[in-house]
C-alpha cells in the first residue's frame, strides 16, 4: 500500500479552504499551518498563466527528514506515510531544515509538526481533511498501489508533475497539469 | 430631542473589564428575562448540531462539531445541502473565529455624555439597554410618527428585527445587498424574463458548455455552490470566457481573457448582440417563440460591430467574433452569467439588459446548461396580527424616482434620514443589524451626515465595526453557532430547508435577534406579533406545516422536498406565459420605455482617468466576506490586509517596488487613512489599479484588522447612480499614489 495524492492545478482556484480546514481538524495553531497554496504567475501583460498549488509534505519515498532524525521520531507508517512521534521529537529542527519543501514547522509546544495525510481519517475510511473540504474537488487520494483508486485512474489519465523531482525524494504527492 | 453630533467612540476598556468579570455585574439583570427562554443547546459531546453558515449570504447548511471540552471545534458542510454539497469554503470552514475571536462584542453599551462633554460607552443591563431603546422608539413615534424609523440588515438575525419594525409601523426596511450590489441585474431580469435572479442564482453551471464571466470573479469570490459547479464544468471540457479588466483567478481557467477597458462593457455586449444577430445564430425557433422586440433590436444594433466597439473596449475585434461563435456554437447550454455585486458606473440596469438579452438569443433562459427554473418552499408564518399600514415610506423622500426599484433602498434610506425642505418627515431612528454601513455604502461622509441627524442609532452586531463607534446603543449579538434563527428556505434545483441551532450556549453577554427582537416587543406592546413562547416552538410549528418538524431537522439540519412545479427546463416549444406587460420576453422592454428611460442598452462612454490616476476596481479574496470578517483570526492569517495590484509599467513610472507602503489619493483628495503594500503585477491593465475590497478597518477595538490595508469604500466618493432603479455605481473612482500622507491633506 503506498498512499498518494493527485492534485489538479487546472481546477484548484487557490482559495485556501484546505488550509483552514486542515487547521481545525488537526488543531494547527493560529500562525502555522500544514498546508499553504503557491501560485505562480508567468508571461507579461496580456499572455499570462498562473499555476495554482495547494502544498503539503510530499510524504516522500526517499524522505531525507526520517533520514535525518537523531531519534527516529520521524518515521514512515502504513502506506508509506511520513510523520512524527511527539514524545520522541526533541524539536531540533534537523527535519525542518533537510525538507526541500519547507513542509515542516516547529510547534509552539516544543515539537516538529507536519501533514499526515490525516492518519487518524483514513483509518476510519474518510478522506483527509483538505480534500473533504475542497470546493472544487481538485484533490484525489489514494492507495497507488490499487489501480482502481481514484489517485492512481486519474494519474493514468492525466499528465502530472512532482516538485523538485532532482532532489530525488521521489515524492508521492502529484501535480496534475 | 437634542440632537448631538457623535464623536465617534470606541467600545471603553470598560467592557474589557467586563470580560474579566465575567460579566458578573450584569448578572444581577439576567434573572428578569427568564420568561423568553433561549432553547436547549447542542450536545456537549463530540456530536454534531446543525447549522447553516452566517458568514456569508450563500447559507451553506453543515454541522458544528465541538472538542471533548465542549468548545466548538470545527464546521463541515452537510452532504445533503445543494447550497455547498458537503463543502463548505474556506470562510465557512474559518467560521469557528468568528465565535473564538476575544474582539467580540461583550455586553450591552450605551452612549454617554459626561460633564466634560466627553462621550463614552459604558456598559448596561439589557433591561436598561432594551428599555431606552424602546423610550427613544416611542419618542420617535409620537414626535413624528412611527415609519420615521428604519432598519438596514444583512444578517439572519434581521428578520425578526424587520418584523418588529412593520409591527411598529415602518416598512423602511433595507439591505444594502439591494441598491449597493445586486439591485440592477434583479430589475434588468425581471424587466427582459419577467422573473429576477434571486439567489442563489439559478444558473445551471454544471451542465453549460461556455461560461461568460463580466467582471465576475468566481473562485475569489466564493459564491460556493457555483464555484463547484465551475470545476466540474472544467472537467466537462467546457468554454470559459472571461471579461476583466484584471487577470484574475478565472481568467487563468478561460480560453479566452478580454482585458477590457473599465466601463466599457455595454459596448462589448451590443458588439456581441450585433454578432449573433447578424450572422443569424441566435435561436430561431426561440425568439420567434418567446420574445418581443427582435425586429426594434435587430435594427438598433446594426452598426455595433465588433470594429466599432474596439475602439472602445480595446477588444481585438476578432477576438469578439470568435467569442461570439463560441457562444452561439454551445447555445442553449452557455451561460452569459449576470454577476452579482453589478452597481458599478450607473448605467447598470441597462448593462444587464444586454446581457439578458444575450442570453434570451442564445435560448438560454430555461434550458439545460444555461438558467434552470428555481424552486422555493413555502414556508407559513407563525400566526400574527396583520401589520398597520405605514402612512409613507422612504419612497416620498425620492422625488417619484426609482420607481422600479423592487426593494428598498439602503441608500434611499440613508437620504431620506438628511433633512431637507422637500421632506416633512426624515427618517430619525435607525437599527443596523450585521452591515457595517460605513464600510458598505459608498461615501462615507454623507453616511456620517445621516447618523448626525439621527435620534437614536442602534447597532446589532457581533463585532465592533465601524459603525458601532456612532451608535446610542450597541446590543451584542450572539455568533450563528450560538443561536436558533428563523429557518433557511432558498430557491434550487430542489425546493429545500435548512434548521440552525445553536451549538453552545452564547459566549459573554450575549444574545440573539429574535431574543431581542422579542423582548423589544414586550416593552413596545407588540407582543402580540411574537405570540410564540419559545422560538423552538415556533420552528416546530412552521416545519409542521411543511411535513417536518424540529426533532426530524435536529437530526438531518436540511430536508430536500419534491418539486411542484414541473420541470428544471421548458419543454421543447412549451407555451410559456412570462410575466412581462407583453407575456414575452422583452427584448424591448415596455416597462423601461413607459418609466421613460431607454428600451434597449444604450453605450455611453464615461469619465476617464486624469494623466497619473488610475481606475479604482475593486473586488473580493476567497477566504474574506467583505468587511466583516476582517478580524476573523483563522481568516486573518490566510491573508491579514489587501495589497494594491499595479502594472510593472505604471511601478516603473513611480519608481514603486514591491511590498512598498503607499497612500491612494482619490480624484476628489480624498486620501487612504493607512497606506497599503504595492503588488507589482502583471495581472492588472496600466490604467487601472486593484484592491480587495473589507480591509482598512479604523476601529482599534479589531485588534487584527486595525490599520490593516487599506478601505476601497472610504475612497468611493463619487458614486453614480443609476436612474432606473438608484443603485449606486461605485466604479467611477480614480486613484494615484502618495509616499506620505501628512502634506497631502487638505491639498
Amino acid at each position: 500500500m503506498r498512499y498518494a495524492m493527485a492534485i489538479d492545478t487546472k481546477k484548484c482556484v487557490g482559495c485556501a479552504d484546505c488550509v483552514v480546514a486542515c487547521q481545525t481538524e488537526n488543531d494547527v495553531p493560529i500562525g502555522y499551518c500544514r498546508d499553504w497554496i503557491v501560485e505562480v504567475t508567468d508571461g507579461t501583460y496580456p499572455q499570462l498563466e498562473i499555476e495554482i498549488r495547494s502544498e503539503r509534505c510530499n510524504h516522500c519515498e526517499n524522505s531525507p527528514c526520517v533520514r535525518c532524525c537523531p531519534t527516529g521520531a520521524s518515521h514512515y507508517e502504513d502506506g508509506g506515510i511520513v510523520t512524527v512521534t511527539k514524545h520522541k521529537c526533541i524539536g531540533c529542527g534537523a527535519c525542518i531544515v533537510s525538507c526541500p519543501y519547507d513542509a515542516r514547522y516547529s510547534h509552539p509546544e516544543g515539537y516538529v509538526d507536519k501533514c499526515t495525510f490525516c492518519m487518524h481519517r483514513i483509518k476510519k475510511g474518510q478522506q483527509p481533511a483538505c480534500v473533504a473540504v475542497c470546493p472544487t474537488k481538485c484533490m484525489y487520494f489514494g492507495d497507488l498501489d490499487d489501480p482502481n483508486s481514484e489517485v492512481s485512474k486519474v494519474l493514468k489519465q492525466r499528465k502530472f508533475k512532482t516538485l523538485i523531482p532532482e532532489a530525488g525524494t521521489k515524492p508521492h504527492v502529484y501535480y496534475l497539469i | 430631542m437634542a440632537k448631538t453630533r457623535r464623536d465617534f467612540l470606541k467600545i471603553s476598556s470598560l467592557s474589557v473589564a467586563g470580560i474579566a468579570a465575567g460579566g458578573g455585574i450584569l448578572k444581577s439583570a439576567v434573572p428578569s428575562f427568564k420568561d423568553t427562554q433561549l432553547g436547549n443547546f447542542g450536545p456537549l459531546d463530540n456530536k454534531r448540531t446543525p447549522t447553516y453558515c452566517e458568514v456569508c449570504f450563500w447559507k451553506c447548511a453543515g454541522w458544528v462539531y465541538k472538542n471533548d471540552k465542549g468548545e466548538v471545534k470545527k464546521i463541515i458542510g452537510n452532504d445533503e445541502d445543494p447550497n455547498c454539497n458537503g463543502r463548505f469554503c474556506p470562510r465557512g470552514t474559518g467560521g469557528v473565529g468568528m465565535y473564538h475571536d476575544k474582539d467580540r462584542l461583550k455586553n450591552p453599551l450605551i452612549r454617554e455624555t459626561g460633564k466634560n462633554g466627553k462621550q463614552t460607552f459604558r456598559e448596561a443591563s439589557w433591561d436598561e439597554a432594551l428599555g431606552l431603546v424602546a423610550k427613544k422608539l416611542q419618542e420617535i413615534k409620537e414626535e413624528h410618527g412611527p415609519e420615521c424609523t428604519a432598519l438596514f440588515t444583512h444578517g439572519s438575525g434581521g428578520k425578526y428585527f424587520g418584523d418588529l419594525l412593520k409591527a411598529f409601523g415602518s416598512a423602511n426596511i433595507a439591505a444594502p445587498s439591494y441598491a449597493q450590489c445586486r439591485g440592477p441585474r434583479e430589475v434588468a431580469f425581471i424587466a427582459t424574463f419577467g422573473d429576477g435572479l434571486n439567489s442563489p442564482e439559478p444558473t445551471d453551471i454544471r451542465d453549460t458548455r461556455c461560461l461568460v464571466l463580466i467582471g465576475s470573479h468566481l473562485g475569489e469570490n466564493m459564491h460556493n455552490g457555483q464555484v463547484q459547479e465551475m470545476s466540474d464544468a472544467i472537467d466537462n471540457g467546457a468554454t470559459i470566457i472571461t471579461v476583466d479588466p484584471r487577470f484574475s483567478t478565472v481568467a487563468s481557467k478561460s480560453k479566452h481573457w478580454l482585458p477590457i477597458k473599465p466601463s466599457t462593457d455595454i459596448a462589448l455586449l451590443l458588439a456581441w448582440i450585433h454578432e449573433i444577430i447578424h450572422n443569424e445564430w441566435y435561436d430561431k425557433k426561440y425568439v420567434e417563440q418567446y420574445t418581443f422586440g427582435f425586429d426594434e433590436l435587430k435594427e438598433y444594433v446594426k452598426n455595433f460591430t465588433p470594429e466599432w466597439a474596439y475602439g472602445i473596449t480595446t477588444i481585438d475585434p476578432n477576438v469578439i467574433r470568435e467569442t461570439a461563435r463560441e457562444m452561439a456554437n454551445a447555445a442553449p447550454s452557455v451561460i452569459v452569467h449576470p454577476g452579482r455585486h453589478v452597481t458599478w458606473y450607473g448605467d447598470d440596469t441597462q448593462r444587464l439588459r444586454a446581457v439578458a438579452i444575450l442570453n434570451a438569443l442564445l435560448g438560454s433562459w430555461g434550458r439545460r446548461g444555461g438558467f434552470f427554473v428555481p424552486e422555493k418552499l413555502s414556508v407559513p408564518k407563525f400566526p400574527h396580527p396583520p401589520f398597520p399600514k405605514p402612512k409613507k415610506t422612504w419612497r416620498e423622500a425620492m422625488n417619484g424616482k426609482y420607481n422600479l426599484a423592487g426593494l428598498a433602498l439602503a441608500s434611499g434610506v440613508c437620504d431620506a434620514t438628511i433633512p431637507s425642505p422637500e421632506l416633512d418627515c426624515h427618517i430619525r431612528g435607525w437599527i443596523v443589524n450585521g452591515t457595517n454601513l460605513i464600510m458598505t455604502l459608498p461615501d462615507q461622509k454623507k453616511t456620517i451626515e445621516a447618523i448626525n441627524n439621527l435620534d437614536l442609532l442602534v447597532v446589532v452586531d457581533t463585532m465592533p465595526m465601524e459603525i458601532t463607534g456612532y451608535a446610542d446603543v450597541v446590543l451584542p449579538e450572539c455568533t450563528y453557532l450560538e443561536r436558533y434563527d428563523s429557518l433557511r428556505v432558498v430557491q434550487g434545483r430542489e425546493p429545500n430547508v435548512a434548521l440552525r441551532m445553536p451549538a453552545t450556549e452564547p459566549k459573554y453577554n450575549t444574545k440573539p435577534a429574535y431574543w431581542m427582537a422579542k423582548e423589544l416587543s414586550k416593552k413596545l406592546g407588540l407582543e402580540e406579533y411574537f405570540a410564540w413562547n419559545t422560538i423552538e416552538e415556533m420552528l416546530d410549528w412552521q416545519l409542521k406545516q411543511i411535513g417536518s418538524s424540529l426533532g426530524e431537522m435536529k437530526r438531518v439540519g436540511v430536508k430536500k422536498m419534491p418539486r411542484e412545479y414541473g420541470g428544471l427546463y421548458f419543454q421543447e416549444a412549451e407555451e410559456i406565459e412570462f410575466n412581462t406587460n407583453t407575456g414575452k420576453i422583452e427584448l424591448y422592454s415596455t416597462a423601461l420605455a413607459e418609466e421613460g428611460f431607454d428600451p434597449m442598452p444604450v453605450y455611453t462612454p464615461h469619465k476617464e482617468p486624469n494623466p497619473g490616476y488610475y481606475y479604482l476596481n475593486y473586488g473580493r479574496a476567497s477566504m474574506h466576506t467583505f468587511s466583516r470578517t476582517s478580524n476573523n483570526p483563522n481568516l486573518v492569517d490566510l491573508m491579514e490586509e489587501n495589497t494594491v495590484w499595479v502594472n510593472p509599467k505604471v511601478a516603473k513610472e513611480w519608481d514603486l517596488k514591491n511590498g512598498q507602503p503607499v497612500y491612494l489619493e482619490n480624484q476628489d483628495g480624498v486620501v487612504s487613512e493607512f497606506p497599503v503594500k504595492v503588488r507589482v503585477t502583471e495581472r492588472v491593465r496600466f490604467d487601472s489599479v486593484y484592491i480587495v475590497h473589507g480591509f482598512g478597518h479604523a476601529n482599534k477595538k479589531l485588534s487584527r484588522a486595525y490599520g490593516k490595508g487599506v478601505s476601497d469604500s472610504q475612497l468611493i466618493t463619487r458614486v453614480l447612480v443609476d436612474p432606473i432603479m438608484g443603485g449606486t455605481g461605485m466604479r467611477g473612482n480614480f486613484v494615484t499614489f502618495r509616499f506620505e500622507k501628512e502634506s497631502e491633506v487638505g491639498s
